[in-house]
């Protein structure tokens, strides 16, 4: 049993590092590979008010997404939209993404470690134990696994039931005739790139409570997201979820019962696995 | 190329902030400085290595400035991001010392970028005494490179201390013979537990759990949910930062019982005490310091002035103690002759912030801290190859 609640609250720290790269890279069509450097910034903003201020990471993620969807709205329009402007295919536009936030991510790096230095941020949140079927497990996990619960949920009825929702699942199904029906494709998709990075560094803040960190760390987490948007299919929240609970599920089973050394190698034989049978991802469309 | 220029640039700037120090009639003198700013050992570079180079310029330049032969030199700088990649490394001790003409190249950092290092100091000829390897090959290395110094010891004393303070405490009655011993499955911690595995069981200890976790593994509560099922008297691993951290939060958690409980790298780290606070009372760990000398605690007041953080309880005093050797050649050898300043290292025994240092036949230092316990706040030395300054071994009680 324990085994089962550890995986899934694996699972929960996973969600909360991928959903902001699935809508990115999902709605947005914008590949980010500086995705981990808005995670890692929102983490160090979470250990700087814990440490100078006792204010908990709790409340900061309050401050902590409005002010990362504003930059990433900023982002998008000044550094992104140009490139989305002049692509003329859906591929130029993923190589010239991945290229250009290629760069951002290393100016973020840069930018990060004048900022903040480069020494490890690391501290105590609620590290007491939380007792769940007789087992003990640390509190400020369980905090985030229900914080990704209500991230993650929020965001599926807020695309799946709301107005705004549905014209970001348009422009993420078929861009060109999204246009047809009014809906502002440009402006929504920096609505969606900047939700996305809110979304991040609001995991960033919430996982730093348990997860030692610093400045150049943030590829780790681009990694991780990426392996687990591709796994779950690009565009989809449910694909996302469920990739990311199957991971920490399957990682703590390999840990507890085989080996921990092997953890690495059953995720990646599982993500060969996914991509062998459903190159699409679990819950994928198949691409024409 | 694109990858290149923004570390340059970065590079640049950080040197253009130190460059500030108002340098009147003197004349100035680059040092060049190569260790990690970015990359998996960036963090530790951050807390050991950065912040004693500044300190040591900031000291020497407040004495007036290196005396070299007549002549006094203010020292400048000049530092460069490798990224933790060795090949980052060599490049930029070539650029130092063929663009940037600099007289003296500190070591880098790390056990693996020294060593990857160390043919390029070689071939040009430049004094290497290294403050972060630790290594069981002085021997073999001292033969092929007869500029490399070693410092900070190796797997097999580390080990034999560690078994050492260990059989301590469980014929002190204050564990049993049970053993739960992990590593992080990284050059490190597979050397160390190889060296521990047979030098425990020899010591009539017991193996109830061991495993391995890959390097940057976020959650180790499996790990020590296991380890707690095997109810051992004594928990060891052989981590890394991250996971030192990660660790020690589970086992608060799980509230793992213990009499003594060990982490390697970090354990060392202001961090460690600023985040777990009580709870780090009587955790050992990897290195030490003689922390109630007065050598290191005047040199941990400077380190807090200058750089605005604290050392840490290991590398840091050596990083900055290998900079005092360096320092103290150049000046006796009164010229930057490189040979007869490596000549000068080795005849010679040196009074450091650690405390004296003289190199044996194979350019190692004989003497290093190998255990440190937390003891009220303060990470003080409990076992050494022979550091005046160590104290009693504590029993591990609850968590707090």
């Amino acid at each position: 049993m324990d085994v089962v609640v550890t995986g899934l609250l694996l699972g929960g720290t996973y969600a909360l590092i991928a959903m902001g790269l699935n809508l990115q890279y999902g709605m947005a069509r914008i590949m980010n590979l500086a995705n981990g450097e808005m995670l890692v910034a929102g983490a160090f903003v979470a250990f700087w008010f814990w440490t100078g201020g006792q204010i908990s990471p709790l409340l900061t993620v309050f401050l902590v997404a409005p002010v990362a969807f504003l930059l990433n709205w900023l982002i998008y329009v000044i550094f992104l939209r140009p490139l989305a402007k002049r692509a003329k295919s859906r591929g130029q536009l993923e190589v010239d993404a991945i290229l250009t936030t290629f760069g951002l991510s290393f100016v973020a790096v840069g930018l990060m470690l004048a900022f903040f230095g480069g020494e490890y941020f690391s501290y105590s949140y609620l590290s007491t134990p939380v007792y769940i079927f007789g087992d003990t497990y640390g509190a400020n996990r369980v905090t985030a696994f229900l914080a990704a619960v209500l991230i993650c949920g929020a965001l599926w009825l807020w695309l799946a039931r709301s107005r705004a929702g549905m014209t970001i699942r348009a422009i993420s199904v078929a861009p060109e005739s999204a246009r047809l029906v009014g809906i502002d494709v440009r402006r929504t998709a920096a609505l969606a790139f900047a939700l996305g990075g809110a979304v991040t560094a609001t995991g960033g803040s919430l996982i730093s409570t348990f997860l030692t960190l610093d400045a150049s760390t943030g590829v780790i987490f681009t990694l991780k997201a990426l392996v687990i948007v591709i796994m779950g299919g690009v565009g989809d929240v449910r694909g996302t979820i469920v990739a990311a609970l199957l991971l920490g599920l399957l990682e703590t089973f390999v840990a507890r019962l085989i080996d921990p050394g092997l953890t690495l190698a059953a995720a990646y034989l599982l993500f060969v696995v996914i991509l062998l049978f459903r190159p699409q991802g679990l819950f994928g469309r198949p691409t024409a | 190329m694109k990858r290149r220029t923004v570390t340059k640039l970065a590079a640049l700037a950080l040197a253009a902030g130190f460059a500030g120090v108002p340098a009147f009639a003197q004349e100035v003198l680059k040092v060049g400085a190569v260790a990690p700013k970015t990359g998996p050992l960036a963090g530790g570079a951050a807390v050991s290595y950065w912040p004693n180079v500044k300190l040591w310029v900031s000291d020497v330049n407040g004495r007036g400035g290196l005396k070299v032969g007549g002549k006094t030199y203010k020292l400048e700088v000049i530092e460069y991001d490798d990224q933790t990649n060795p090949g980052e490394t060599i490049k930029a001790v070539q650029r130092l010392v063929d663009q940037d003409k600099v007289k003296i190249v500190l070591p880098p950092y790390s056990t693996g970028l020294n060593l990857a290092a160390a043919p390029i100091y070689a071939r040009y000829g430049l004094p290497m005494i290294t403050s972060t390897t630790t290594t069981d090959k002085a021997d073999e290395l001292s033969k092929q490179f007869p500029n490399v110094f070693i410092t900070l010891g190796g797997a097999k004393p580390t080990v034999k201390s560690v078994v050492d303070v260990m059989t301590k405490l469980r014929d002190r009655g204050d564990i049993g013979k049970k053993l739960a011993m992990v590593n992080v499955a990284d050059a490190f911690g597979i050397e160390l537990m190889n060296e521990a595995k047979p030098a425990f069981k020899a010591a009539g200890f017991e193996l109830v759990y061991e495993t391995s976790y890959p390097l940057g593994t976020q959650d180790l509560s499996p790990v020590v949910k296991a380890v707690k099922a095997a109810s051992p008297d004594a928990f060891i691993a052989w981590s890394y930062p991250p996971d030192t951290f990660a660790l020690t939060e589970q086992a608060i958690v799980e509230d793992l019982k213990v009499g003594a409980f060990f982490t390697a790298v970090a354990t060392a780290f202001p961090a460690y005490s600023g985040r777990f606070g009580k709870s780090t009372e009587s955790v050992l760990g990897i290195g030490g310091v003689d922390a109630d000398g007065k050598a290191f605690q005047d040199y941990a007041k400077r380190h807090e002035q200058v750089t605005g953080a604290k050392p840490d309880y290991w590398a840091s005093a050596m990083v900055y103690s290998s900079f005092q050797i360096l320092e103290k050649s150049i000046e006796a050898v009164g010229s930057f002759d490189n040979p007869a300043i490596i000549k000068h290292v080795k005849a010679n025994s040196f009074d450091t912030v650690i405390g004296p240092i003289k190199f044996d036949d194979h350019n190692n230092n004989p003497a290093f801290w190998t255990v440190g316990q937390w003891q009220g706040g303060v990470f003080k030395g409990v076992a050494s190859t022979g550091r005046d300054g160590a104290v009693a071994i504590q029993k591990k009680g609850a968590w707090k």
